[in-house]
């Protein structure tokens, strides 16, 4: 049984080493081989460039090598995908090697589209990359006052970044005592502040009494990087000193060149997880079409029910689990409080009050995560 | 031609059904019409206050058997 997981992000990693476990004797046996191919021989720690656009995290310390990061058992070779033959069961990677496969783990991740409007590339800092979150930083180190705006294309990845940059932008001005010469306006495409209403109800307070402004639906339309003017479809405009996006995300191009589903999101069970027409191809992660949010949570959750039921399918016969919705975000709440969401396809999020206990439980995550896609929590 | 889509967003919270439409209404041709499907009581005015005020078109919209069905026509 060869398993190939493509992408070595955090769906795609957590797959590898539960299965490697839940398989060792198949694999000491050479009934099973797991191969993964990536990208980068790096994997970074995403929800770290937050900290990145503030100073509190370097970049160096979002990374680890993903060879140290798997169990022995996984055959890791970096090596991206090109082209995928579904019918034959098989992929082709940029090396120009063929690869063939039983059971096929889909997991390339999603990437920024900032040039999907026009203007906003040049207009506008985003903190989803490195470079992007370094250089926020450097500008914002240098702000003297003015008008911030902040803006939200969709779909994007880890849906509570917006609320989280606003709380920290609001502590960062404060405690550098400039908030009084800074203007901050949240812009929001739908109407309310948050997509989940428990954390608009939540933030809305929050965000008043921060002085913060607000402006819901609000899709941005276009960026007049010369003049500093961002539009919006619904026919609205403003005019900035500092425009910070959070770009529309699409899936990865090769998903796209290779006609898997449209804007890169592979047309996925919601229980299964497995890609429409094809029982033997597994989808996690952002890689998805699901209406889950696309955050590493997610990936976790659903790289479990993978891992199981490949596992299950090849000792028994049968699957036996299905993904529920499952997703858990902590939220930052500025500089030292935060709270979280916990949902699923049947619950909605309860949100508790921010407090300093679970900010430091967020900060603790952060190292701990290298245990967390490694299998280890 | 202009095709006719159907978005399940029943039983999501985040991103939500409203973040799935506009999502997808990206992806559309001028004139394609897509069918929300949503278990979100809110949807219901959620969407025609967006698509009114976007300029897209509300071609209809019902509750059959605990689940919203929204139509909306992309018109620009």
């Amino acid at each position: 049984m060869r398993i190939l997981i493509v992408g070595g992000g955090t769906g795609g990693t957590i797959v590898a080493n539960n299965l490697a476990r839940r398989l060792t004797p198949e694999i000491r046996a050479r009934e099973v081989k797991i191969t993964m191919l990536s990208a980068s021989d790096k994997h970074m720690y995403q929800p770290g460039l937050l900290y990145v656009a503030f100073g509190q995290m370097m970049p160096d310390e979002l990374y680890r090598d993903q060879a140290t990061l798997l169990e022995t058992s996984v055959d890791f070779h970096v090596d991206p995908v090109i082209k995928f033959n579904l019918d034959r069961k098989q992929v082709e990677t940029k090396s120009g090697r063929t690869y063939s496969y039983d059971v096929l783990v889909i997991a390339t991740g999603s990437r920024e589209m900032p040039k999907k409007i026009p203007g906003l590339d040049e207009g506008s800092d985003s903190f989803y990359t490195e470079d992007g979150a370094v250089k926020l930083f450097k500008k914002l180190r240098e702000f003297k006052g003015g008008k911030v705006g902040i803006v939200v294309g969709v779909p994007h990845k880890c849906p509570i970044a917006p609320v989280e940059f606003t709380y920290a932008l609001h502590d960062y001005f404060t405690a550098r005592g400039i908030r009084d010469k800074v203007e901050i306006k949240y812009h929001y495409p739908i109407n309310r502040i948050h997509s989940i209403e428990n954390v608009a109800k939540w933030a809305e307070p929050e965000f008043e009494r921060m002085g913060i402004e607000c402006e819901t639906l609000f899709n941005v339309e276009e960026v007049d990087a010369e003049n500093k003017i961002v539009k919006s479809m619904e026919g609205s405009e403003y005019q900035y000193d500092l425009l910070v996006s959070i770009p529309e995300h699409h899936g990865m191009e090769v998903i796209e060149s290779n006609e898997m589903g449209q804007d890169g999101w592979i047309p996925t069970d919601r229980h299964q997880l497995t890609m429409e027409g094809y029982d033997d191809v597994y989808v996690v992660g952002d890689t998805t079409n699901l209406p889950v949010s696309k955050t590493g949570s997610a990936a976790h959750f659903e790289a479990e029910v993978i891992s199981e039921n490949i596992a299950s399918i090849i000792k028994i016969g049968t699957p036996v689990s299905e993904y529920d919705g499952k997703v858990y975000c902590f939220i930052e709440a500025g500089r030292d409080k935060a709270t979280y969401a916990m949902f699923d396809y049947q619950n909605p999020p309860d949100l508790k009050s921010a407090n300093k206990a679970m900010h430091w439980f967020k900060m603790s995550y952060n190292k701990m995560y290298w245990s967390s896609v490694r299998g280890l929590l | 031609m202009s095709e006719h889509k159907i978005i399940d967003a029943c039983n999501t919270y985040c991103p939500g059904p409203l973040m799935e439409l506009i999502t997808y209404m990206k992806q559309a041709n001028v004139g394609d019409v897509l069918e929300l499907l949503s278990t979100d009581k809110g949807t219901a005015s959620d969407v025609p206050e967006w698509v009114n005020k976007i300029g897209h078109e509300m071609v209809s919209s019902e509750i059959i058997d605990d689940i919203w069905h929204i139509k909306v026509r992309k018109a620009k």
